[in-house]
């Protein structure tokens, strides 16, 4: 039925999900960071917070994967040229992929992160600081728990939009699952079955991942009384 | 930075500006109209009338929309009854494939958004309404629609905004929006940061020109929120 | 600054140094969707004349062959932006492009043609497609043909050939101009392309469409055009372009060099 390139979309389905899990990581990392600095106190690390959310919501991210892709490298050879580096340092697809989009989505996971954490009752923090425990105690142990609880529906969307958004990495030649797709289409003349192919993978990836956290979030909810 | 060269290009982006904002208003209003009585079937009880409206957005918002353009675009028109059809003059078109794309997608969105939004109307308007003696047409009419779209603009000025960046997707369709003039001008003068950068400073100012919008649709709409 | 150093350390961890001097590692910008001359295979590998070739070249210069995949409409900007060393992707030698990149000799040259639908009497002129769509894959000589002599017709681009011949099959485009070799074994002698033809004359002003293909490499790279000018030549010498050729075609693709 798909005419011997199913193993071929599987093995790309494996690079989708590489560059989504890759990516994913760095999103949180930069969305922490990012969350931190929109609700510090210096009004720089508020305007480079902003500024950062801002553009990121303000381009669409098939630009922003063209630029590093394209642009990133060059910035990387002058760079590398300056510090007196002879050779090639390669920004391949992945990296290119990888790192827009863990860009990308580390300026929403800022907004979910902040979100969850002006919703935790400031008494929880004023009795941790009662207690005596030092600012990253109470970071550790009691922010940051409760924020993982609060965080989770909105992170669970950023999650799905980030999956899907993997799609467009096909676009700067990354032999993932979508431009296997695509070649498969070509080549055989049938770009229905193809893509009809790609969005079943891709519907199976999101629903997978819905399950796992609609679980996740049960978990945490453990004890926590809802208003309805 | 060559600005020499944006320069030259500059007429190909302005025309680009001009099929993006046509594609996002497009399918801005016809997912939007469209999505009405698919959010109000969606919180019907009947289940074969919420059901598939269920499938429907489950399955759109559960797969990229590059696919589902990409299916659209290329998936169609394999078929020869399709190209025989009274439908192919459309489906021929670069254009109405992509307009329809983005509005099935803007449609799931926003009727999960209404959805959403109409689930929490406060029990006490519609119980108001129905102590006026209000049949069900006319509170939904009247109460329930008018308070669920004031609800729904935060959340709707954000599926608004992402249907911008959606819209740079037309470009891998032959379309000549924003990023399909950026994507010339890359293959033609090998300058990608300045072919690039120009598109996003265009998205960035349309954006900035949306959230106002809807900013003063929020003073408007919202203003007892205030 | 210690931000600094700690991304840079980033990058580079990701990042894959190449001693230039040497070439005994050369990565080479393929596309993969231009048959019979760099296509993917139902398992993912590459395979091709073009794939064939830089093989090839880069057994004869002992050294080792990474193939890097990539949109033909950036390779360019690829090639200078460094995320390989050269360019084998059927791309024909030009003036114009000789304005940001070097090209060795030809190792194939082939004329290009319209394709169209059988008995469609399509006068291929610029006044006789006036109004007319026509496909063309982006930053090709075709696209840079069809742009210039082609205003009054309607030009539509895609990033790959096999979009075009796609969009040609289901009706959305009445023609494309496109390498001879490239249609016949990529779309005419296919299920798809039955009901389509070769209309009006081979092309082949040097002005538009070059001098033959060649690969492309970064004008600071001299010795790696002159390896891979001796590497052509012995490859030609020795009987392995031969054994390529005959691989993919029954005729010889090497043609004559065209007269500028």
């Amino acid at each position: 039925m798909l005419h011997g390139y199913a193993g071929n979309l599987l093995e790309g389905t494996g690079l989708t999900l590489a560059v989504a899990g890759a990516s994913l990581a760095i999103a949180c990392v930069l969305g922490l960071a990012a969350a931190g600095a929109k609700l510090s106190k210096s009004r720089l690390a508020r305007g480079v917070g902003t500024a950062y959310t801002t553009v990121i919501r303000g381009v669409p991210d098939l630009v922003l994967m063209l630029l590093v892709f394209y642009g990133g490298q060059m910035a990387v050879n002058e760079i590398a040229a300056r510090l007196g580096y002879d050779g090639f340092l390669d920004i391949d697809p992945f990296v290119a992929g990888v790192a827009t989009i863990g860009f990308i989505f580390g300026a929403y996971l800022a907004e979910t992160f902040r979100g969850a954490i002006l919703a935790i009752p400031p008494g929880q923090r004023e009795a941790g600081i009662a207690y005596g425990m030092g600012r990253l105690q109470v970071l550790l142990r009691i922010t940051l728990p409760q924020m993982v609880r609060l965080a989770l529906p909105g992170f669970t969307n950023n999650w799905l939009v980030l999956v899907k958004s993997t799609a467009l990495v096909s676009v700067i030649g990354l032999n993932d699952m979508m431009q296997r797709a695509g070649q498969a289409a070509g080549a055989t003349r049938e770009p229905f079955t193809f893509y009809l192919a790609a969005g079943a993978i891709y519907l199976a990836i999101t629903t997978v991942s819905l399950v796992a956290l609609k679980s996740l979030e049960k978990r945490y909810s453990l004890g926590v009384r809802r208003a309805a | 930075m060559n600005l020499e060269a944006i320069w030259e290009a500059l007429p190909s982006f302005l025309e680009g500006l001009q099929v993006t904002a046509i594609l996002l208003l497009a399918s801005l209003a016809i997912g939007l109209v469209a999505a009405v009585p698919l959010a109000l079937a969606r919180r019907s009880p009947r289940p074969w009338l919420s059901r598939p409206v269920w499938l429907f957005t489950y399955v759109i918002r559960g797969t990229p929309m590059l696919v589902q353009l990409f299916l659209i675009y290329y998936g169609l028109a394999q078929f020869e009854a399709v190209r025989e059809s009274v439908a192919w003059p459309w489906l021929s078109s670069a254009w109405f494939c992509a307009i329809a794309a983005f509005a099935l997608n803007t449609c799931a969105y926003t009727t999960e958004i209404l959805a959403g939004s109409i689930e929490a109307t406060p029990a006490g308007e519609v119980e108001a309404a129905r102590a006026l003696g209000m049949g069900t047409a006319t509170v939904m009419r009247r109460i329930l629609l008018p308070s669920a779209l004031r609800r729904a603009i935060p959340a709707y000025s954000n599926e608004a905004i992402m249907m911008l960046q959606g819209t740079s997707l037309a470009s891998i369709v032959t379309l000549l929006d924003l990023t399909g003039a950026a994507r010339e001008m890359n293959s033609r003068t090998y300058l990608p940061f300045e072919a690039f950068i120009t598109a996003a400073v265009f998205y960035l100012a349309l954006t900035f020109a949306l959230v106002a919008l809807f900013h003063r649709a929020e003073r408007r709409w919202l203003a007892h929120q205030r | 600054m210690p931000r600094l150093f700690a991304s840079l350390a980033l990058l580079l961890a990701f990042a894959l140094p190449s001693s230039a001097a040497d070439w005994k590692r050369i990565r080479i910008g393929v596309e993969g969707a231009y048959p019979p001359f760099s296509s993917l295979a139902a398992n993912g590998t590459l395979q091709g004349f073009d794939i064939d070739i830089a093989r090839a070249l880069c057994a004869e210069l002992n050294a080792e062959c990474q193939l890097v995949q990539s949109p033909f409409d950036g390779m360019i900007p690829a090639l200078q932006a460094k995320k390989f060393d050269a360019i084998v992707a059927s791309m024909s030698i030009t003036d114009e492009r000789r304005k940001a990149v070097d090209f060795t000799v030809r190792y194939y040259n082939t004329p290009n043609r319209f394709v169209a639908k059988k008995g469609a009497g399509l006068a291929v002129t610029p006044a006789g497609l006036k109004g007319k769509k026509i496909g063309v894959q982006r930053a090709t000589i075709h696209d840079r043909y069809l742009t210039e002599l082609y205003k009054g017709s309607q030009i539509v681009r895609y990033s790959k050939q096999d979009e075009a011949f796609l969009d040609l099959a289901s009706g959305r485009i009445e023609a494309t101009l496109v390498d001879q070799v490239a249609a016949s074994h990529g779309f005419l002698k296919t299920g798809a392309g039955k009901d389509f033809e070769f209309v009006g004359p081979p092309l082949e002003d040097p002005k538009y469409f070059g001098y033959g293909s060649g690969i492309a490499v970064r004008k600071s790279d001299t010795d790696l055009r002159a390896n891979l000018d001796g590497a052509i030549a012995a490859i030609r010498a020795n009987g392995t372009y031969k054994r390529i050729q005959d691989k993919y075609f029954d005729f010889d693709i090497y043609g004559k060099a065209p007269s500028p």
